[in-house]
């Protein structure tokens, strides 16, 4: 296997958010800034590449039928315990990001990816796929939250490219989630087929 | 008054999916057609109202008294995926017309986050149990409100001609924006209530 390839392919191939359209409510509920998305993609890829990791591992330990619980117990573990991280270390960022942190459980790319990679290649296979996953993710998500960031309030990153009272403050709300991430994808599909 | 509030405020103005952006996979996966979005919506309520009684039992009876409130997570999750699986093993027992309408839909809530979201969310908000029952049937009422006209606005526009690159689910993310901004017009509809009615 060339990881190289299992890296790129969650990342432009098979990106999740823009091709596969998997875990679609973080991906808007949490992209109001491009420093939230980014927190909320590099939150979700590190409980991806432990759980992908573990579940690799105990893959021939699983019995076959009861296989979907016991991913998620695994994945359920590691998003706990990003919690308790994210709480001591950068709870300014637990707080924006709220109820969205225990409901990465509940994130189809998570058990997706256990299901349709880890449970089937070795461990370090499965961590590129992690990887790549994640950072896909992550990116999407940075890119979404950076547009709506500069859209609503004329900055990216918190640094100020135009004058605030440009900003359409609806971009930052709700409604310009959805029409964003609508755009985004047209462009997306655009591209693919150029 | 006070559950009123609360009923008008999760429909309208913080609608689970609209303003709160929970359960959007099904949002978007099931609303093609108006029929199934209401099965959808129906298996939804049903769900989330058992789910918030027994995950708030759980914290209030085991989690709370042994002091394991970090195992929250773990535990809801597990409840739920149990608790979904013995939901349509006595559906189909007990009422098969009930189960060939909500069957399909039934494996699908386990994944749905608004199952675990608003779980949670009653734990945080500290309500007691008919306040977090009310607020669970509420949001399910909101749920299959957006599906439903969701599903609506999804029907007519396969009728019209939609440039290339939009079609699918670019279209759909851009209609349900439109529609977020509509319920946007509810938006302090709850303070005025509740400075109307004292509370």
């Amino acid at each position: 296997m060339n990881y190289f390839k299992i890296l790129m392919n969650g990342i432009v191939k098979e990106n999740p958010t823009f091709v596969l359209l998997l875990g679609m409510c973080p991906t808007l509920g949490t992209t109001s800034s491009a420093i939230n998305g980014m927190g909320m993609g590099l939150a979700t890829m590190f409980v991806l590449i432990c759980s992908n990791v573990v579940i690799s591992l105990i893959k021939n330990l699983v019995p076959d039928m009861v296989r979907i619980p016991i991913f998620v117990v695994v994945i359920a573990s590691f998003v706990t315990l990003l919690q308790m991280v994210m709480q001591a270390y950068v709870p300014d960022l637990y707080a924006t990001l709220g109820l969205f942190i225990p409901l990465i459980v509940v994130n189809c790319i998570l058990l997706g990816r256990a299901e349709a990679f880890a449970a089937k290649n070795g461990p370090v296979a499965s961590m590129f796929d992690g990887l790549g996953m994640g950072l896909g993710f992550t990116i999407a998500l940075t890119l979404l939250g950076g547009v709506r960031e500069f859209l609503g309030t004329g900055k990216i990153f918190n640094i100020t490219i135009m004058p605030e009272q440009y900003g359409m403050l609806v971009f930052v709300l709700a409604p310009g989630a959805f029409i964003v991430l609508g755009y985004l994808i047209a462009i997306v599909n655009r591209l693919k087929k150029a | 008054m006070e559950y009123i509030l609360i009923f008008i405020t999760a429909i309208f103005v913080n609608n689970v999916i609209l303003s709160q952006f929970l359960g959007i996979c099904p949002f978007l996966g099931v609303s093609k057609k108006i029929e199934t979005a209401t099965g959808m919506g129906m298996a939804v309520a049903f769900v989330l109202t058992i789910a918030t009684i027994v995950t708030y039992l759980i914290q209030k009876f085991i989690l709370d008294p042994l002091n394991i409130g970090y195992l929250q997570t773990i535990a809801f999750i597990l409840v739920i995926a149990a608790l979904v699986q013995m939901v349509e093993i006595i559906l189909k027992k007990v009422s098969p017309s009930l189960y060939q309408a909500l069957g399909v839909f039934l494996p699908l809530i386990t994944t749905n986050c608004c199952i675990l979201g608003v779980a949670i969310l009653v734990i945080q908000k500290n309500y007691d149990l008919l306040t977090g029952v009310i607020y669970a049937i509420s949001t399910a009422l909101g749920f299959a409100l957006a599906l439903i006209i969701f599903a609506g606005i999804r029907e007519q526009l396969n009728m019209v001609n939609i440039p290339k690159g939009m079609r699918g689910m670019s279209i759909a993310l851009v209609t349900a924006g439109l529609l977020a901004m509509a319920f946007m017009g509810f938006s302090g509809v709850d303070r005025g209530l509740a400075a109307a009615w004292g509370l």
